[in-house]
C-alpha cells in the first residue's frame, strides 16, 4: 500500500476532493475526462485547473460519463495513467465501460464520490449506497478493486494506491468516497513525490512477434505495451484468446476468465488494506469505512472510556473483501457492529463471510445524515 | 495482381483465422479495400496508424488488419478514439462505425467529437440498417422501407450523415459510394489527412438484411441501384429539386482549416508551462 516513508512535504488546507488531486498527480495521473456532478464536481474542477500546467497532462470535459470512460479507456491504452470521478447515476452510465476495462484489463481509476440514491437522489447528502454497484455493477463474472478513504489525508494515499493497484495488476480499480470526505476541509501533507512507491505497468521485454498482449504469465498479469510502440495487438470486448482474437472455444474462454480472477485473487492479501485499532483485545468490533469510521472512532474510545472493550476495523479495501482480518477477531471478539448510509450493503458481505463466529449488528441510515458516534456508541454498550 | 496480393499479405493479419464476416457483395469489404489502399498511397507505417472501430459487421473490419486495433463497445468507438488521439496526438487515429453504431447509439458521440473538432479520421459505413443483428431499421433507414422491426414500413425521418456532421462543426465532411471505389480511395486520403474531425460516409449496400426486403432481387440490382443514383456534387447542385429527389450526392460537403482540438491543447500546455516557467 501506498504509505509515506518519511514525513516530509508541503501541508495544505484542503478539502477531499482536492486531497484526490493531488495524488493522482503524486502518482502520475496525466489524463482526465469527465463529466460535472455533485459532489465530484471539486476533483474534475481541480484536473482542469492543474493538468495543463503539467509536461504532458491531459484534461477534456466529455459529453456524458459513458464518453467519459471511453476516453479514459482510449488514454490507458495509449499507456497513460488516466482518470475519471463522478457520483452515482454518471457511475451508472459508465457501468458497460467498465466491464470492457476489466474485460480488455485496462489500467484505471475511478473515484464516485457517493450521494444519496436511488436515481437523482439527495444530489448534496451524503451516502454509501453504492458499495454493491461497485462490485457488481456491470453485466458478467468479473473481477475488481474497490478502495475507499474516510479523511482528507487517507484520501490523497488511497488514490495514490489505486494507481498502483490499477498499474499492478492491470485493472480499473473504483475509489468509494462519500460526500462528507470528499467535502471536508482539512490540514493535510502533500508529501514529495519521492516518498511514495509509485508503479507503473509491465513493458514488454520480447520483440513485437513474440508478444501475445493476454498471455498467461507468473502474475497473471501480462504487459502492456502503449499504442503505436511497434506491438500491434487487437483489443476487444469479445471474449479472446491469448492473441487478443475473438473466440468461441470452450478453453480458451475459461481460460481468460480464470485467469482474469486470479490476477486479483492469488494477491489478495497484498490488497486487503484496513486499520485495526484497538482490535487486539476488543469483545466487540466496529467495521466501518468512509466518514462513518471516523465516528466509529470517537465512539470506540469512548466506549474504551466505559470500560467496554470494543475495537475499531476500519476498511480500506472494500473488494476483494478483507475476510482474513476478519477471521484474526474471532478469538477473542463475539459482536461486529456495521454502521453504513445504506439500508446494509457491506453487512451483507460481512454476513456472508461469517460461519457462526459472530453475532452481527447493523447500523443503518438513508435520510442523508451522518450516522454519529452516539449512534455507534449506544449499540457499542447493548450486551 | 501480384501487387494487390502484396497489399494482401502486408495489411491483412497472418495470425488472424480468415474467412471473414462480410457476405458476397457487402460494400464493407470494399470500403475495407480502399481503406488499405489509402494507407499504402499515403506511406504510414502500420505502427503509427490506430483503428477504432464500433459495433456492427463494419467494426468486425479492426480484427483484419494488422494496425493496432481497438474493437470498442456498441456505439462509443469515438470516446476512445478521443483518448487516444488527445493521449498521443502522433498517431493516425481512423474510426470505424456502421449509421446504426454511430447514429443511433452514438449519435451523440457523433454530433460532440464533430463540434470539439478532435483530430479523428472517421469512416461510417451507411448501410441504412443493422447489418449485424439481423436487419432492425437504423437512424438512417428510409421513410417508408421494410426492416425486421418496420414490417409496416418505416414511419420516421432519417437522418442525412453529411449535413448533420456539417452542422455539428467536423472539419471535412465528404460521401463516397462503394460502387465507385476509384472515387471512393481519392476521398478517403483526403479523409486521412485532413485536419480535425473528418468525416467520409461510404454509401454500403448490405443486400442480406435490406436489399432483399426492399425490391431488390440481387446484389447487383443493388450495385445498379448506387450507379444509377449516384451523382457527383457538382452536378448534383445544378438539379432542380424534382430532378434531384432520390438522387445520391457524392463528393466533398466541408473544408474548413480550423485548428484541431488536440492542436488547440498543445498551445494551451505550451502557454501553461511557460507561464509556470515565469513564476
Ligand atoms: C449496448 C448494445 N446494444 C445493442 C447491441 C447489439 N448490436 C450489435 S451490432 C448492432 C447494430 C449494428 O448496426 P450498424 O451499426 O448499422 O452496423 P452494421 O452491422 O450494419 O455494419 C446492435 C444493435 C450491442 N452490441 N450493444
Ligand atoms: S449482413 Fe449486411 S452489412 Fe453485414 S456482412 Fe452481410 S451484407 Fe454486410
Amino acid at each position: 500500500m501506498a504509505k509515506p516513508k518519511k514525513k516530509s512535504g508541503r501541508e495544505i488546507f484542503a478539502l477531499g476532493a482536492e486531497a484526490v488531486v493531488e495524488g493522482a498527480l503524486l502518482a502520475g495521473c496525466s489524463f482526465y475526462a469527465g463529466y460535472p456532478i455533485t459532489p465530484s464536481s471539486e476533483i474534475m474542477e481541480g484536473m482542469a485547473s492543474r493538468l495543463p500546467g503539467t509536461s504532458d497532462g491531459v484534461f477534456v470535459q466529455m459529453e456524458d460519463e459513458i464518453a467519459s470512460m471511453g476516453a479514459v479507456i482510449g488514454a490507458s491504452l495509449a499507456g497513460r495513467k488516466a482518470m475519471t470521478a463522478t457520483s452515482g447515476p454518471g457511475f451508472s452510465l459508465m457501468q458497460e465501460f467498465i466491464g470492457y476495462g476489466c474485460m480488455i484489463e485496462a489500467p484505471l481509476v475511478i473515484v464516485n464520490v457517493m450521494r444519496g440514491g436511488p436515481s437523482t437522489g439527495l444530489p448534496t447528502s451524503p451516502a454509501q449506497a453504492d458499495v454493491q454497484q461497485a462490485r457488481w455493477g456491470t453485466h458478467g463474472d468479473h473481477s475488481v478493486i474497490v478502495l475507499s478513504a474516510s479523511d482528507v489525508q487517507e484520501c490523497l494515499a488511497m488514490t495514490v494506491t489505486a494507481f498502483n493497484f490499477a498499474e499492478r495488476y492491470r485493472t480499473p480499480v473504483i475509489l468509494l468516497l462519500d460526500e462528507i470526505t470528499a467535502h471536508t476541509r482539512e490540514k493535510i501533507t502533500v508529501p514529495t513525490p519521492d516518498s511514495f512507491e509509485i508503479l507503473y505497468r509491465l513493458q514488454p521485454s520480447m520483440p513485437p512477434e513474440w508478444y501475445k498482449p493476454f498471455e498467461e504469465t507468473v502474475r497473471g498479469v501480462p504487459p502492456m505495451p502503449p499504442l503505436g510502440a511497434g506491438y500491434r495487438y487487437h483489443v476487444t470486448g469479445l471474449t479472446h484468446d491469448p492473441l487478443g482474437f475473438p473466440t468461441q472455444r470452450p478453453d480458451e474462454i475459461v481460460a481468460l476468465l480464470e485467469r482474469q480472477f486470479r490476477k486479483i485473487d492469488q494477491f489478495f492479501f497484498d490488497i486487503q488494506l484496513a486499520d485495526e485499532i484497538e482490535t487486539a483485545d476488543a469483545e466487540i468490533v466496529v467495521v466501518a469505512y468512509g466518514s462513518v469510521a471516523r465516528s466509529a472512532q470517537l465512539a470506540v474510545a469512548q466506549a474504551r472510556e466505559k470500560g467496554v472493550k470494543a475495537g475499531l476495523l476500519k476498511l480500506k479495501t472494500l473488494f476483494p473483501f478483507p475476510r482474513t482480518k476478519l477471521e484474526r477477531l474471532a478469538p477473542h471478539c463475539k459482536i461486529l457492529v456495521v454502521p453504513e448510509m445504506n439500508m446494509g450493503q457491506m453487512s451483507r458481505e460481512v454476513k456472508r463471510v461469517n460461519t457462526g463466529q459472530f453475532a452481527v449488528r447493523t447500523i443503518n441510515r438513508v435520510d442523508g445524515q451522518i450516522i454519529t458516534p452516539a449512534e455507534i456508541l449506544k449499540v457499542l454498550r447493548r450486551r | 495482381m501480384a501487387e494487390r496480393t502484396q497489399l494482401i499479405h502486408h495489411y491483412l493479419r497472418h495470425n488472424k483465422k480468415f474467412p471473414h464476416v462480410y457476405c458476397a457483395g457487402c460494400g464493407h469489404g470494399i470500403a475495407l479495400g480502399s481503406l488499405i489502399r489509402s494507407v499504402h498511397a499515403l506511406g504510414w507505417s502500420k505502427d503509427e496508424v490506430v483503428m477504432v472501430a464500433g459495433i456492427g459487421c463494419s467494426g468486425r473490419m479492426a480484427v483484419y488488419v494488422d494496425f493496432n486495433t481497438v474493437h470498442a463497445v456498441h456505439g462509443r468507438a469515438l470516446t476512445i478514439a478521443t483518448g487516444i488521439k488527445l493521449s498521443n496526438p502522433n498517431l493516425k487515429v481512423i474510426v470505424v462505425m456502421g449509421d446504426g453504431d454511430a447514429l443511433s447509439i452514438g449519435g451523440n458521440h457523433f454530433i460532440h467529437a464533430a463540434r470539439r473538432n478532435i483530430g479523428l479520421s472517421v469512416l461510417v459505413l451507411n448501410n441504412n440498417i443493422y447489418g449485424m443483428t439481423g436487419g432492425q431499421c437504423s437512424s438512417t433507414t428510409p421513410l417508408g422501407a421494410t426492416t425486421t422491426t418496420t414490417p409496416f414500413g418505416q414511419m420516421e425521418k432519417s437522418f442525412d450523415l453529411v449535413e448533420l456532421a456539417a452542422a455539428a462543426g467536423a472539419n471535412y465532411v465528404a460521401r463516397a459510394s462503394a460502387f465507385h471505389a476509384q472515387g471512393m480511395d481519392k476521398l478517403m486520403q483526403a479523409t486521412f489527412t485532413h485536419r480535425g474531425f473528418s468525416l467520409l460516409e461510404v454509401v454500403s449496400p448490405c443486400h442480406t438484411q435490406y436489399g432483399r426486403k426492399n425490391k431488390f432481387k440481387t446484389v447487383v440490382d443493388m450495385y445498379r441501384w448506387l450507379k444509377e443514383s449516384a451523382t457527383p456534387l457538382e452536378q448534383y447542385r445544378k438539379l432542380s429539386a424534382e430532378k434531384a429527389k432520390g438522387r445520391i450526392p457524392l463528393g466533398v460537403f466541408v473544408d474548413r482549416d480550423e485548428p484541431s482540438l488536440e492542436e488547440r491543447y498543445a498551445d494551451l500546455r505550451a502557454d501553461q508551462t511557460a507561464q509556470a516557467g515565469r513564476r
